[in-house]
């Protein structure tokens, strides 16, 4: 059946029945997970959900209904539900819907950037490959135990609000290994790899071309984190206080997810996600005068980096993919928008952040790809390491919490290695950092160059009842911060 | 009922059996409905149904060395047509042949199994009873836990009231929260009227999962799941309380109850207290303790305590079973008939893991004591986990219950009324893992922290960041209070039937301030 009768059968449903407004979408999401223990296969799914959902506005009030089954009577089906759904709930609404203008674009189509297709490949090789670089860590006498995961999604969205038609797809991937270490007197640790999730395809495991990004180097990781993880265990615990810190991309883009990227949603600036979520410091009358952070800090919000888990050609509102501001010179000078949204607070137009995690689930204002931009030839990470005296570099991210305002966070990492007189000088153990958002952000003296910039992310952001998850990537350079407070975990958990 | 295509769930796993050319198969279909209301502001934000149908193939081969010797192949589709039923099941086929022999392979359970509860099965490598803990019958009224079950006379039998495996899938829709929404409406107008501001979500959703399989089981349980949450801010949003609960129909929810008891709660916080980060004696309200928990629970694997890496494990080997956690009398307990918190009687396994196992599909389950009478009773294990760790079987059940077993618990109000001094919390919130050895976890308190002097609320205190570990939390609880039905607040999302007691807990860790309000 060609999506676009469902989707003719949808809107001329909703329209007849008074719909003001009323858009259609088909998915297909495939996605498939690989799961290893100690290189045996553990965990291995296989699944595909599609379904159809139709979105109304009825008398200035939203209604949404979903169906499994992709016929014209489903589709039908959903849009008189939708405007059922939109009656029941009138009575709770006193805020008229109304959406930004877009323009129209007609029948357009959009596919993800990547070389091979992972639903091509195999279970067998999957599994093989994460066999092989399971039995590399093993094989280090101080790995007690080794898990290893593969996620792969392919995205198939399918959308039409009677003015634009957009066919879309896209394709992500994120591999990860962890090795454990025991010791005799039955203290334990873990490391994971540094390879972040990413909008590409298999090439991304078995690439050599390595500069440009497309593969990344899990033969040379994979060769130094068991030693790495042997020396984590024997590390010294650390002294807590305050320190200078170099944070590495692998761990900073967590950070900027929490810290930056959901505190400049306006849905929760506007209290939408008060109840859940929760809301943001970073309220629109603060918006050109909060000091976020020093002034060389520059965040940007898009959905059109290539490679980026966020990125798309049109959002689940049929909005152009666009690039734009967030925090320029540390002045907060943006925000991430929907179509509502936008015309509600004055924006004029959505810059395409609404996004439906499946057919069963309504269009919210999720993350765009949030990301502190490199200073133009700016220092190396080595270069930031030589000017600190007493310090930690942190690489890798692990635990992760932030209020429902995203003042007070706290976050721990893969690996601590002590900064002494600009140098490394071996790691620590039981680290945790824990910062006031601007506090953090105002400690920022330098911003590592371009060569230093890493795009991070996370498949699986969290937000809204019901609750969905979202792909989303964070770009970063290596950065210098002074005088962040560290715990230490052990003393945390005394007893 | 039947599909849009023409199979009803019934025949649509028939179909898929009869398709197998595999040695075993499982199916499992499941039918999924839902509708929901969500509001802001004190006016309607988002809404929907919505429905899903998903069917799952587990194809197995036997390799010819024992039922340990065998792998398997897992497919899930959504939205399957009779014409494509037999292509998901060769797509399962073909992943089976590609897959390594299973770690967890093992016999399919037998259409016997029901009826052998709390007994052990040679021939399935055994499901150990329950009682062997001292727990069966756990949770009665005499002991204080929340109402108990006929359980004698409901093991191994079917609840009357439980659709039968012919019977069409249980559905929900909108209509479901039709009255709701009425009442919502105007308690959303009197808050408005009254200068406080409404958030909020109601959900419902009934899942029927049918569970065939070449064993000969034909399993079927209807879930129905729903939650509402309410949060009361002044209008300077200043001030901020919470309240939710778990209903299976929204026929008990009494929304303008609960925003009562809100509208109280800001009154208390209209007296503001500074206090700096420290340990402080607290009192942890039900849904804040299911919350620490359910924490617990889920990190109570068998496989990966026998490996050595989780709080469980017990330094040098083994794990920390019959160890004592807490000086009172409590229990953690799972039960799938328990009152009110009823869930899946039986194994139900879309995927392997360290704890679960396809070929576990259709095991009975029976009432569990993971922590009996303050000590660590059994860890969360499939077959083959429970074998390499060595212990009996305990498969994961979807609700939790911790009570004690000390006579005449005092509910929450009667705790604050002989409090000196004390903070009393509403919920937690962002709750992570920091140190998997000790279970260190960090959060937030939320929605109204108060300070109790003398047995009364004085006023409202800033919130915290804490960091604190559910096991050592044990060993610090001065008193525990009557176990009631709660809803998690982080974790209801995933976890959403439990009964809990407030808890008193000695130098609970609040690390940092939070300026959140």
């Amino acid at each position: 059946m060609p999506l676009r009768d469902l989707a003719d059968a949808a809107l001329a449903q909703a329209k007849s029945l008074g719909a003001q407004h009323a858009d259609f979408r088909a998915e297909r999401i495939r996605g498939q997970h690989i799961g290893l223990s100690d290189g045996h296969p553990q965990t291995a799914s296989d699944a595909d959900d599609t379904g159809l959902a139709v979105r109304v506005i009825v008398d200035g009030t939203w209604g949404f209904a979903s169906a499994v089954d992709l016929t014209t009577d489903a589709a039908a089906l959903a849009a008189r539900q939708a405007i059922e759904v939109a009656k029941v709930a009138a009575a709770m609404n006193t805020e008229p819907i109304e959406l930004a203008p877009e323009p129209a674009y007609g029948d357009v189509t959009w596919v993800s950037a990547y070389e091979i297709d992972p639903f091509t490949v195999s279970v067998a090789d999957k599994v093989a490959l994460l066999a092989q670089w399971s039995n590399i860590l093993l094989a280090h006498p101080a790995v007690s135990h080794v898990d290893a995961s593969l996620q792969q999604v392919r995205e198939c969205k399918f959308y039409s609000d009677g003015a634009t038609t957009a066919t879309q797809q896209r394709v992500r991937l994120q591999p990860a290994l962890t090795a454990v270490a025991i010791s005799d007197d039955g203290m334990f640790d873990t490391m994971r790899t540094l390879a972040p999730p990413v909008g590409r395809g298999y090439e991304f495991l078995t690439s050599t071309r390595l500069r440009d990004g497309t593969g990344w180097d899990f033969e040379a990781e994979l060769a130094e984190l068991p030693d790495l993880l042997a020396a984590k265990l024997q590390a010294p615990t650390v002294e807590p206080g305050h320190y200078d810190l170099v944070i590495d991309p692998s761990n900073l883009w967590l950070a900027i997810h929490e810290s930056i990227g959901h505190a400049t949603e306006l849905d929760r600036a506007l209290g939408y996600e008060a109840a859940y979520a929760g809301t943001s410091f970073a309220t629109l009358d603060k918006l050109g005068s909060l000091r976020y952070g020093s002034g060389v800090m520059h965040v940007t919000g898009d959905r059109t980096t290539e490679h980026a888990l966020a990125t798309i050609g049109y959002d689940d509102e049929g909005v152009a993919g666009q690039s734009w501001d967030l925090i320029t010179d540390g002045i907060l000078s943006g925000y991430q928008l929907d179509r509502r949204m936008a015309l509600l607070k004055g924006f004029g137009r959505s810059n395409g952040c609404a996004f439906s995690d499946g057919p069963g689930h309504m269009p919210l204002q999720r993350m765009a790809n949030v990301s502190l931009q490199p200073a133009p030839g700016g220092p190396s990470t080595e270069d930031l390491i030589a000017g600190v005296n007493n310090g930690i570099y942190i690489l890798g991210d692990k635990s992760w919490s932030i209020d429902m305002q995203r003042y007070n966070f706290q976050f721990t990492g893969q690996r601590f290695v002590k900064i002494k007189n600009g140098r490394l000088a071996g790691q620590l153990r039981d680290v945790a950092y824990q910062a006031t958002t601007t506090d953090f952000w105002g400690s920022m003296e330098a911003v590592g160059g371009p060569q230093t910039y890493v795009l991070g992310g996370a498949f699986n952001c969290g937000k809204g009842q019901p609750g969905q998850v979202a792909p989303v990537s964070h770009g970063c350079p290596a950065v210098l911060m002074r005088g962040v407070r560290i715990l230490n975990t052990a003393e945390e958990g005394a007893t | 009922m039947t599909t849009a295509s023409g199979y009803s769930v019934q025949e649509t796993v028939e179909r898929a059996l009869a398709a197998a050319r595999s040695d075993d198969c499982v199916v499992i279909a499941v039918e999924t409905s839902s509708a929901n209301l969500r509001w802001a502001g004190n006016t309607l934000t988002t809404n929907g149904v919505s429905a899903s149908r998903q069917l799952t193939v587990i194809a197995i081969n036997r390799h010819g060395h024992g039922p340990k010797d065998a792998s398997a192949g897992v497919v899930s589709r959504a939205g399957v047509r009779p014409d494509q039923i037999e292509d998901v099941v060769r797509q399962a086929e073909r992943a089976a042949a590609e897959a390594t022999p299973a770690e967890d392979a093992d016999e399919l359970a037998g259409p016997e199994q029901p009826g052998s509860f709390g007994m052990g099965n040679k021939e399935t490598g055994g499901i150990a009873g329950r009682d062997q803990a001292g727990s069966f019958g756990l949770g009665n009224k005499e002991t204080g836990g929340i109402a108990g079950r006929d359980q004698a006379g409901s093991f191994g039998m079917k609840n009357r009231d439980e659709p039968g495996w012919d019977s069409p899938p249980g559905r929900t829709e909108i209509g479901v929260l039709r009255d709701f929404a009425a009442t919502l409406g105007e308690t959303l107008r009197a808050a408005q009227a009254a200068g406080r501001k409404l958030y909020g979500f109601a959900e419902h959703e009934l899942t029927s999962t049918f569970l065939g399989t070449s064993s000969g089981v034909r399993q079927r349980h209807d879930q129905p799941t729903g939650r509402v949450e309410l949060n009361a801010k002044s209008a300077d949003l200043e001030r901020s309380a919470w309240a939710g609960e778990a209903t299976r129909d929204f026929t008990d929810v009494d929304v303008a109850g609960l925003a009562a008891g809100l509208a109280e709660r800001l009154d208390w916080a209209k007296r503001t207290i500074s206090l700096p980060a420290g340990r402080y004696e607290t009192l942890l309200p039900p849904t804040a303790v299911s919350d620490l928990l359910t924490y617990l629970y889920w990190s109570a694997g068998a496989k990966e305590a026998a490996e050595g890496r989780t709080v469980f494990s017990k330094p040098g080997g083994g794990t920390r079973i019959g160890e004592r956690l807490s000086a009172q009398p409590v229990t953690l307990s799972s039960d799938p008939r328990a009152t009110g918190l009823a869930c899946a009687p039986f194994v139900i396994a879309h995927a392997s893991g360290p704890d679960s196992s396809v070929f576990d599909n259709g095991l009975p389950l029976s009432a569990t004591s993971w922590i009996s009478e303050g000590s660590l009773a059994a860890l969360i294990s499939s077959r083959h986990s429970a074998e390499v760790a060595g212990l009996p079987v305990t498969p994961a059940i979807d609700n939790l219950t911790f009570a004690t077993s000390a006579a005449a618990p005092p509910a929450l109000e009667d705790m604050i009324a002989s409090t000196g001094r004390a903070l009393l919390l509403t919920c937690l919130w962002y709750i992570r893992e920091v140190d998997p050895q000790t279970l260190l976890l960090t959060g937030l308190t939320r929605d109204g922290v108060y300070l109790v002097e003398d047995g009364e609320v004085v006023g409202a205190v800033n919130n915290f960041r804490f960091n604190e570990s559910p096991v050592g939390m044990l060993g610090r609880l001065l008193e525990v209070g009557a176990t009631v039905p709660t809803l998690p607040r982080e974790w209801g999302d995933y976890f959403n039937r439990a009964a809990m007691p407030p808890v008193r807990v000695e130098g609970f860790n609040m690390s940092s301030v939070s300026q959140a309000s």
